[in-house]
């Protein structure tokens, strides 16, 4: 069988690339890291493609606005192919500055895929800093996200400066009552963070990390799910494999970690 | 056109910069202030009409979602106004990415000199504010005067004449480009030119330029093209080429040493070939996993079977002391491009930082240039925007506080690459320059940015150091160049690549160009940021983000393309020949023709003098101390001590999981807060092979002996390493030296013999214990001078040396990083093994600091019982038999045993009597003596016998067992001597910066 073809932006500072396309790889697909110039210059064709990465970085250098001058490059050469390709069945993923990137373009929050308007932002964290740690999500129950299919409380790492979702009010309570606010931080045991930092972050509204559009197909979170495909990349990884010892059982013969469960729900859709 | 546009957030949101600020004022100054809102200012000075102005402002520079915008001044009240911009010719890259994007939007082109500049006005409200404090905040907390103005604002001000015009901090040079010709008769007019030059060369190598220029083959030649005397640019090639930076003349000279205890005497001539490479050279022979070392930007050696590692460490310590933000990311993304200039280029896969500063709460009587907070502030946030925005993780790193850094802090910054072994069937590793081929610049323009960077960190910091080397890196430009220079690597269009650093054009020219022989180069193609720059300043210049590739005729059309298409200025500007000479030209002008080979003719090797007593002989004594009775608090104090405490606060700001290879972070544990021995990275993500990075640095030391100190950072390291389970025969390390200066001179340096006699003490011990161990030194450098002269309070200045500094980096294999081992205890009911022998050894130890004693008795290293131990410890590992290990530093077992507990989550019952150590040894002393070669380590109840037997019984002693719940518990015979809650230990260990973000 033909494997799914993934695309995986990279240039003007994108820094996931190679670990986006890894586990893209890793999930099923046939994975290309493409130069966002090679799309600007028609080199390349997003309609070849059935699932497309906007991975993690600094897209020009965060100036003006974490993913704001992506945005602005993207919508002004090839906007329409990509309102084309989701409306073609295709999937978006942006992850961290691609989520940035996707709500500047518009894609996100997409009450409708025409529209392509700026609803949502994403700001400095409220402790005005940078910060990489592992915190705990929950999975909105009922939504019709593909990528977050199967998915309860689980883990993933944060590295932002700029990851506080903000919007107006009606945004908010439409995004919510649609289930498009698919990820928030939680505690632990699952629990709202309720906007308590460290299980919230940065300070985000209603603890929201990740938003799909209204089809389901277009998915923008702060979380790298990139960052959790082997059992090492989790800080307690040592932890877990003496524990699982001790039950005589293996942690790296133990399932998929949840990061790569969100890439393979995107190799699946479309088998 | 000139526009401008104030953008800021609505003001329902919250300003996390501005409540920063409030913050800061209240913390730092005790100023109280109501409200900070900040807001940003983009001057446009572009070609484009009011219609198109107000688009992009709409489109690209405002958010329709967060922020309010004004073409004029946004409505926000206030009681003062600070309005903070760059200065001339400083490092914009807000003001640069928005004329990339303006461009491309409006699909026009603009002229070099147009550009858009940004700044941020700060509207503070509060009561009882006054113009002083104001400037405080400025100058303390938003602006360096170095790269940055700024004005101050009242109310009542503003509402009688409105805001005064902004200017343009554009660069205006209004100067025609000129070579000037240098005349001189005699040497002591050379010296003179040298000093009003800055040009800070030795009076000992003034003979030696003489000479050759006044030699009469060397005069018939140069008239050829119409020379004479030497030109400016001539001698700054010389000078640039000559510096201790570039040249290491202190390592390369000739030391006499004297041992006035012993009355014994030996001279070393060249240190670093008898100390550094020699013995490296020696390794490289052994050891067949050592591919390059000791010529090119970084040495490399084997990761796997298909690609190789490279390493280099650097200090930016000079401009960071002087702007540390801008100095610390420019070291950090400097760093960077070392391995990228490594062989035919490297991919970064990692770096690293070390620290060292004044104390944060520093109250002493002599000014530094910047507080140590504020120095501190500003170097982590550097590295910070550098390394993240680099995309390259920040794996590890450390910190030592010490007031005697206030002189000059020290900023190190290390950097990992990977590199196949093979492109196109040739080796990676190996460049060369051939005659005939292309010499281009890649990467961002010239501008006079760090003229004289060299030369000044060459010299000791004084009020009246230039700040003109002082530049603000731009990761973005570099990562944009990283990513191309890799694609044309692979593509097979580069013979050669190095890296613009120190000595810009000077040194990445005049260094490649003496592989093929020769040069000549078309200095007006150099594109500039601005006109008027004479012809030696373009030569010298250190403006970053700068590579020098060697492409042939052939491949030039393809690099060049591939340069447009990552956006990325490549531009052609000579060609390697094998004339011997070095020709520069301007226009059709010839303005340097000397030999190529100039800076190697002859100079004369730097002589020291080194003067040892033992530090009995110089007075040190050891403590009279007495048992303490209370240990709790004691043991709670160390481990809040400023260099014991955590620092989370910083290695959170660090990205250290970009790239997707993170196996053991920074940080451990179930609260993720206790620092790692090594961090283990898989940079290949198709295997599971891990490569493991360390760094130590134990300068406490140094004041008693730095042969000791030299084997115990060193030590230290290859512990670490192997503790986490790399493999101990495939141990590479990097040395990197700051010291402060040598020279002795009767009224300024009156020391300088005994710091001249650690540095070989020192140098000497590094050789012996890699030797030993068999560590080759991969790379490695040296950064001298670290004194300062500050103010003092009656209008005198007082020399402030730094301690003599060695940070030691090592790397180390592991073929399954799910071996990997962490520090924190896994099960309660695992016994608890302490490996090596405990000694009276609390000299320079982390207890006495806290009793503000130095001691004497400084640990030794037992270099062959050590190795002994850590092999076992290996082979142990290898069979699965260890839960947790984690290596005694500073603050001694006490220390490793809370790490191992707050890690774990679990408490520990200890035996002192149990721990093996030399005689009469009191508790306190086995708890805190900083002893090397020791390892605690867990293991489970199934695992004991094996383990036991593997280890023996002369270094490995059962010392307790973890508990169940989460009591800290140490016995001595009957007594319980430590009764702590690991909780408690926890909040001790956070608590001092624990409010930091």
């Amino acid at each position: 069988m033909m494997k799914v073809k993934a695309l995986v932006l990279t240039g003007f500072g994108l820094n996931c690339d190679n670990e986006t396309a890894h586990a893209l790889t890793l999930a099923g697909a046939e994975a290309d890291k493409v130069h966002i110039n090679d799309l600007v210059n028609k080199n390349v064709l997003v309609k070849d493609y059935k699932i497309l990465a906007f991975g993690g970085g600094f897209s020009w250098g965060d100036e003006h606005g974490a993913g704001v001058l992506q945005a602005i490059r993207m919508k002004s050469h090839f906007g329409e192919d990509l309102q084309k390709f989701v409306e073609q069945d295709n999937l978006i993923i942006g992850i961290c500055n691609g989520f940035q990137t996707l709500v500047n373009i518009g894609l996100l929050p997409g009450f409708d895929t025409k529209s392509m308007e700026r609803k949502v932002a994403l700001i400095n964290n409220d402790h005005g800093n940078f910060i990489d740690d592992w915190i705990y999500l929950n999975a909105e129950k009922g939504s019709n996200c593909v990528f977050t299919k199967g998915l309860e409380t689980f883990e993933l790492p944060i590295r932002h400066g700029q990851g506080k979702l903000y919007t107006d009010n009606e945004t908010l309570k439409k995004i919510e009552e649609n289930n498009q606010a698919v990820l928030r931080y939680s505690s632990k045991e699952g629990k709202k963070a309720e906007n308590k930092f460290p299980e919230n972050p940065n300070g985000s509204l209603n603890d929201i990390a990740g938003l799909c559009d209204s089809t389901g197909r277009v998915f923008g979170l702060m979380p790298h799910p990139e960052a959790f495909v082997h059992w090492t990349h989790h800080p307690q990884w040592s932890v877990m494999k003496h524990e699982m010892k001790k039950k005589n059982q293996d942690l790296f013969d133990s399932g998929i970690p949840e990061g790569l469960k969100i890439f393979r729900n995107a190799v699946d859709y479309f088998s | 056109m000139n526009y401008r546009l104030e953008t800021a957030l609505k003001s329902s949101l919250k300003d996390p910069e501005g409540e920063n600020l409030r913050k800061k004022a209240k913390d730092y100054f005790n100023i109280e202030l109501e409200k900070v809102r900040t807001i940003n200012v983009l001057l446009f000075d572009l070609p484009i009409s009011e219609t198109e102005f107000e688009f992009v402002s709409k489109e690209i520079f405002s958010n329709p979602v967060t922020e309010t915008y004004s073409f004029s001044h946004i409505e926000e009240d206030f009681d003062f106004c600070i309005r903070v911009g760059f200065r001339p010719g400083v490092c914009d890259t807000a003001g640069n990415t928005a004329v990339e994007a303006i461009s491309d939007i409006l699909s026009k082109k603009f002229p070099k000199d147009s550009g858009v500049y940004t700044g941020k006005r700060y509207c503070i409200k509060g009561k009882d504010l006054s113009m002083e404090k104001m400037d405080l905040l400025a100058s303390e907390l938003l602006a360096n005067d170095t790269v940055q103005s700024w004005n101050i604002y009242s109310k009542d001000f503003v509402s009688k004449n409105g805001f005064p015009k902004d200017l343009i901090p554009k660069v205006i040079l209004n100067h025609e480009p000129e070579v000037l010709e240098i005349k001189f008769s005699s040497d002591e007019e050379l010296n003179k030119i040298s000093n009003e030059r800055n040009l800070a060369l030795n009076p000992n190598d003034v003979p030696i330029i003489r000479e050759y220029f006044f030699d009469e083959k060397v005069i018939l030649k140069r008239k050829e093209f119409n020379l004479s005397n030497p030109t400016d640019l001539e001698l700054e090639f010389i000078a640039q080429a000559r510096s201790d930076h570039c040249n290491h003349n202190t390592f390369q000279g000739k030391f006499y040493y004297k041992d006035k205890d012993t009355g014994e005497e030996f001279v070393i001539d060249n240190l670093f070939k008898t100390c550094i490479k020699e013995p490296t050279i020696k390794l490289k022979n052994e050891l067949d996993w050592v591919v390059s070392v000791l010529w090119d930007n970084a040495g490399s050696a084997v990761f796997d079977d298909t690609y190789n590692y490279t390493i280099t460490g650097e200090t930016h310590n000079s401009p960071s002391n002087m702007e540390a933000y801008g100095g610390s990311l420019t070291g950090i993304v400097g760093v960077y491009r070392d391995p990228l200039g490594t062989g035919l280029g490297s991919k970064l896969i990692m770096g690293s930082y070390g620290f060292c500063t004044g104390l944060r709460d520093y109250n002493g009587e002599l000014k530094p240039k910047l507080h140590p907070r504020r120095l501190l502030d500003g170097i982590i946030e550097g590295v910070k925007d550098g390394g993240n925005k680099s995309g390259v993780p920040t794996t590890f790193g450390q910190v030592y506080f010490d007031n005697r850094y206030i002189g000059k802090c020290l900023v190190y910054v290390t950097a990992l690459g990977l590199m196949p072994k093979e492109v196109n069937n040739k080796p990676c590793h190996e460049k060369e320059t051939s005659p005939g081929e292309l010499i281009v610049m890649c990467g961002g323009r010239v501008g006079k940015d760090g003229i004289h960077g060299v030369t000044a960190s060459s010299e000791t910091f004084s009020e009246n150091t230039p700040a003109g080397h002082v530049q603000i890196g731009d990761p973005y430009t570099q990562k944009k160049m990283h990513d191309f220079l890799l694609e044309a690597r692979d593509l097979g269009l580069m013979t050669f690549i190095t890296d613009n650093g120190g000595g810009g054009l000077s040194s990445s020219i005049g260094e490649s160009a003496r592989l093929s022989g020769g040069c000549v180069v078309n200095l007006e193609k150099v594109p500039l940021k601005y006109e008027g720059l004479d012809p030696w300043e373009i030569w010298i210049s250190e403006s970053q983000e700068r590579m020098t590739a060697a492409v042939t005729k052939e491949n030039i059309d393809k690099f060049l393309s591939l340069s447009a298409k990552h956006e990325v200025e490549s531009t052609v500007i000579g060609e390697y020949t094998n004339s011997g000479m070095l020709h520069v030209k301007w226009n059709e002008d010839t303005i340097a023709y000397v030999d190529i080979d100039l800076p190697e003719k002859g100079f004369p090797q730097w002589i020291f003098e080194a003067e040892w007593s033992s530090p009995k002989s110089r007075g040190m004594t050891e403590p009279v101390i007495t048992p303490p009775k209370d240990y709790n608090s004691l043991c709670l104090k160390l481990i809040s001590s400023p260099n014991m405490s955590s620092k989370k606060w910083i290695t959170r700001q660090y990205d250290h999981e970009v790239q997707g290879t993170s196996v053991i972070k920074p940080l451990t544990g179930v609260n993720r807060n206790v620092p790692s021995d090594a961090s283990v990275i898989r940079p290949n993500l198709e295997s599971e092979k891990g490569l493991l990075f360390t760094q130590t640095i134990n300068p406490g030391f140094s004041d008693i002996d730095t042969d000791n100190m030299t084997r115990l950072v060193v030590d230290e390291a290859f512990r670490r390493l192997v503790v986490t389970g790399a493999d101990p025969e495939k141990i590479g390390g990097v040395d990197n030296f700051c010291w402060p200066a040598i020279t002795y001179d009767e009224k300024t340096n009156p020391d300088g013999k005994l710091k001249a006699a650690k540095l070989v003490r020192s140098c000497l011990a590094l050789k012996d214990i890699c030797l030993e161990y068999k560590i080759p030194l991969l790379s490695g450098k040296d950064s001298m001078y670290v004194d300062g002269h500050l103010k003092g309070p009656y209008g005198e200045t007082r020399k402030v040396s730094a301690p003599e500094s060695l940070q030691f980096s090592a790397t180390g294999i592991m073929d399954d990083c799910k071996k990997a081992v962490t520090s924190g205890f896994k099960f309660s009911g695992d016994r608890i093994y302490l490996l090596g022998k405990t000694f009276d050894e609390l000299g320079g130890s982390e207890f006495y600091s806290l009793l503000n004693e130095k001691g004497v008795n400084i640990p030794k290293v037992y270099q062959k019982t050590n190795l002994e131990i850590y092999k076992k410890y290996f082979n142990a590992n290898e069979k699965n038999l260890v839960n947790s290990g984690k290596s005694l530093g500073k603050g001694g077992l006490f220390t490793a045993l809370a790490f191992s507990s707050i890690a774990g989550g679990f408490g520990a019952e200890i035996y002192l009597e149990k721990v093996l150590k030399g005689e009469n040894l009191e508790d306190f002393k086995i708890l805190f003596s900083e002893s090397s070669g020791r390892i605690l380590v867990s293991v489970s109840k199934e695992n004991i016998e094996e383990f036991e037997n593997l280890m023996g019984s002369s270094n490995c002693c059962h010392i307790g067992f973890v508990r169940e719940d989460k009591n800290f518990i140490v016995n001595s015979g009957s007594d319980k001597i430590i009764s702590l809650s690991v909780d408690d230990l926890e909040s001790a260990f956070e608590k001092r910066f624990g409010e930091l973000v």
